[in-house]
């Protein structure tokens, strides 16, 4: 059935199974290829995107679950933390293959707008569901430790 | 007209013709040179790797796959310097499939791997940059009506001393025009602005893999494409027997369902549809000829092999006799388990054909026989299907296959449908980790004597699966009926020790095995580090003093070592304070690298790895800040494989299906880094894999110094085996 939904600022009504997962349809049907597969179970976080403002799992989610919400992709992630973070993120080269990057920043971005000056332990906590087989782990610590101070200053 | 506008007009005629329009452009030898564009309006084109266009930017065609290591970086930092040219006009695309221009020189065909990208390359690249300098100064030596001699290049601006100045694009028609020097002359190191130096270089990829930009193969969407999933056997070397698509075909958007050779394929208009669609298919499968040994039996089946004679590897002095009569003796088995690669883009390919000519495009490691092999498949001549390579979402030697079986599989999809139907082939998670092409399950039984506080003897008996017999890169590394790479770093060790014995044994099973980052240094870096650490702490020797006494005719392994430990401030590895040190060093694909890890036991006995110390001589260090990367990352992908990874058999079939049961290193387990990298003027070796052999070993020699074993079998925590 047409399934209705709001995607970076855009209302969109795709006609699919209600059981089809948001990842798919913004990736097939919306052509927004910036959102990853990696697992399909929630357990990479590559497919991380906002549900009105909050990071989601969007492989696990169907599209009947998101009608009307607003939903925000890599594509459209905008703002002061948005900016510093994928500034950070050149800055200090951290991606290698790069494609679980999308979802690690989608995650970092909402952390530095919950938390402006994160611990460790908080970045532990907010981005151990993104894995990255490259393991660039310490360059996403140190880029967010250096975004937090740019928006500090 | 200039040769700008000539390009722009032609560009503009041509539009979608693709590079033949800039062949038009190029001086004869150039010209036979050129397949595709690059840069978009390249004018200049000088040799098969650099294209300048008249906006100044210029392109280098990278014959490496680019899945992280950082070849694009790498090889256009190679031109960049040779050209003197600006960083921030350099820009790096996939050189399409064409052996004849884009061999690996150490493989003989068209392919990545053995961190070989810029070993291969260095030279190789400088020329092309010099050449292409070279031209350009001509050109504006004859617009100027200088001696080419006094122009001098600069970030990207060439100048004479009277004041005369221009940029590359200025010149690049002028210069297409001009005869291909030959022999060049190189720049001496010491002036070099790019190569080693920290800051000078940024990796060309990063802004767009921070923003969602870059372009990976499952991206691919183009009118009329159809996703495509396969339904394969439970077991390897199962085969399907029969199967019914009436649920299939039922499903909301697939289009159809066909037989191929590796199972049965699921066409549909987008992931979901193929993956309901197949969930709904029923098969069957004979599996008559299937493997269906469980991973514990497989193991003791290498345990009884590990106690018969092998061949023998490796040999000299008398170690048995030595053995025999020795005071202490020191035996330690251990067992390596399957691990799966799982880059996070599955495995995945986009093949479009019209009955006479192909276009396939998918991260492509070994460019050479990936195309001969689709065009085998579609029964096309070889120059009538064209190859185009992606940037993957990681490799870690998956996509390097020997028995070319994604690209025969994505050729079969695209067959089986029929011309004119684009396919795009994705691999799920649970394809993956099930698929099989694993790192193979190795036996390590190892005795070792200590005699005066020296280590007096050593054996090792070896039992695992050759992934290169019977495939046709058997020559590259079978000799005398041995495969090179399930030996190498424990058939030579870096220690002198007057009585040693290396044997192997090569057993027949039916799993799909392969390469898989740093090859067979996977385990035997790990049998041999921590064994050595064993004996050394038999003898009563520090770690660190205990190696260097045996490393004379090793001065690089050496090097690494004493840097490592003056970086840690070694002391000695005994706990302080609950965490206790462990360190290993070794040598592979030409590089060497020592590394020191900080490890305590965790409340929940899992082991934490608090800090890694690593010094790294790869020779001449052409993007420190990439090799400090690779360094982290080889870490932290060793961690949590010699932690975490393992696939498990259970009566023949893969018991791990996604990330939730083959446990990943996540960030909160991820160590601190401190990279040192040795400065060296030997000829540059590679990175990408050489961090990884160290870190297991140097976590187990750590725990041994906190009460525990060093783990006999892998991984350290959750072992199902």
């Amino acid at each position: 059935m047409a399934h209705t939904f709001k995607v970076n600022g855009t209302t969109h009504s795709v006609d699919i199974d209600d059981d089809t997962p948001l990842l798919w349809a913004l990736r097939d049907n919306l052509g927004l290829t910036g959102t990853k597969f990696g697992c399909g179970v929630a357990q990479c976080g590559a497919c991380t995107v906002y549900l009105d403002g909050k990071p989601l799992r969007s492989c696990v989610t169907p599209v009947s679950a998101v009608a009307g919400a607003e939903i925000t992709t890599i594509e459209a992630v905008s703002g002061r933390e948005a900016e510093a973070v994928q500034a950070a993120w050149t800055a200090g080269d951290v991606p290698q293959c790069g494609y679980c990057q999308s979802g690690q920043v989608m995650s970092a971005i909402a952390l530095l707008k919950e938390n402006k000056k994160p611990t460790d332990q908080d970045i532990d906590l907010a981005m151990n569901g993104n894995i990255c087989r490259c393991a660039t782990y310490a360059r996403i610590r140190a880029a967010i430790h250096s975004a937090a101070r740019s928006l500090e200053a | 007209m200039t040769a700008h506008d000539i390009t722009l007009s032609r560009r503009a005629l041509l539009a979608g013709a693709g590079a033949l329009v800039i062949g038009l452009h190029l001086p004869e030898v150039a010209r036979a040179q050129s397949a595709r564009p690059a840069g978009g309006a390249a004018v200049f084109a000088p040799n098969a790797f650099v294209r300048v266009a008249a906006d100044d930017t210029v392109t280098v065609l990278i014959k490496h796959i680019e899945f992280g290591q950082g070849p694009f970086t790498g090889l256009t930092t190679l031109v960049a310097e040779e050209m003197d040219a600006d960083w921030g006009q350099m820009r790096a695309e996939h050189a399409p499939a064409d052996v004849k221009l884009y061999a690996n020189l150490l493989f003989g065909v068209q392919g990545t791997g053995g961190s070989s990208a810029i070993a291969n390359s260095f030279e190789q690249m400088r020329k092309a940059g010099a050449t292409a300098r070279a031209m350009l100064v001509q050109a504006a030596a004859e617009a100027w009506k200088v001696p080419a001699g006094e122009i001098t290049v600069e970030a990207g601006v060439l100048k004479h001393p009277t004041g005369k100045q221009g940029r590359f694009g200025e010149f690049a028609g002028a210069a297409s025009k001009l005869p291909v020097p030959e022999n060049v002359a190189l720049k001496q190191p010491a002036n070099f602005r790019l190569i080693g130096r920290e800051g000078a270089v940024k990796r060309l990829d990063s802004a767009d893999k921070a923003r969602g930009k870059a372009q990976f193969t499952i991206d691919i969407h183009t009118p009329g494409m159809l996703t495509v999933v396969v339904a394969r056997p439970p077991r390897f070397g199962g085969k399907m027997a029969s199967f019914d698509a009436a649920e299939t075909l039922k499903v909301k958007g697939v289009v159809d369902v066909k037989p191929i050779g590796s199972g049965v394929a699921v066409y549909a208009t987008g992931m979901w549809p193929a993956i309901k669609g197949r969930e709904a298919l029923k098969v069957t499968w004979d599996e008559s000829a299937a493997e269906k040994r469980s991973s514990r039996e497989l193991i003791a089946e290498y345990r009884a092999l590990a106690r018969t004679p092998g061949t023998v590897v490796g040999k000299h002095g008398d170690a048995e006799a030595v053995l025999a009569k020795a005071d202490t003796v020191v035996e330690a088995e251990f067992v390596f388990p399957y691990l799966a690669h799982a880059p996070m883009e599955p495995l995945d390919g986009y093949l479009e054909w019209d009955g006479t000519q192909a276009l396939a495009r998918f991260g492509s490691q070994f460019q050479t026989t990936e195309h001969a092999t689709i065009a085998a498949v579609l029964g096309l001549p070889q120059d009538k299907v064209r190859l185009e390579t992606m940037l993957a979402g990681g490799s870690f030697g998956r996509r390097a296959q020997v028995s070319q079986h994604l690209a025969a599989e994505l050729a079969m999809v695209a067959k089986a449908i029929g011309p004119n139907r684009p396919v795009k082939l994705v691999w799920t998670r649970e394809d993956d980790l099930t698929g099989g092409y694993y790192r193979p399950l190795f036996l390590h039984k190892l005795r070792g004597a200590v005699k005066d506080g020296k280590i007096a003897a050593w054996t090792d008996s070896i039992v695992g699966q050759s992934f290169f017999l019977g495939t046709p890169f058997e020559a590259m590394v079978v000799k005398n009926g041995i495969d090179s790479t399930m030996i190498e770093g424990a058939n030579e060790l870096p220690y002198e020790i007057t009585d040693f014995a290396c044997e192997v044994h090569t057993a027949k099973v039916g799993v799909p095995t392969l390469w898989w980052r740093s090859v067979g240094h996977t385990h035997t870096a790990y049998a041999v580090e921590c064994f050595v650490d064993e004996l050394l702490q038999a003898a009563g020797l520090d770690p660190v003093a205990g190696r260097l006494a045996m490393m004379g005719k090793e001065p690089r392994a050496m090097g690494v070592l004493k840097a490592v430990a003056e970086l840690a401030k070694w002391n000695g590895p005994n706990s302080v304070e609950g965490r206790a040190r462990g360190v290993a060093v070794v040598e592979s694909f030409g590089s060497f690298v020592a590394q020191i890890a900080e490890v305590s036991l965790g409340s929940d006995g899992e082991p934490k790895v608090h800090k890694v110390w690593c010094a790294v001589d790869c020779g001449v260090a052409v993007n420190p800040d990439v090799i400090r990367a690779q360094m982290e990352g080889g870490i932290g992908f060793g961690i949590g494989h010699a932690l975490y990874g393992e696939i498990t058999l259970d009566a023949g079939k893969p018991v791990q299906t996604n990330f939730d049961s083959y446990r990943s290193l996540r960030i909160h387990e991820m160590p601190a880094v401190e990279v040192m990298i040795i400065a060296s003027t030997e000829k540059p070796t590679g990175v990408g894999e050489p961090s990884v052999p160290p870190i297991g070993p140097a976590v187990a020699n750590a725990l041994a110094r906190l009460g525990q074993i060093r783990p006999r079998q892998l991984p350290m925590v959750g072992g199902t085996v």
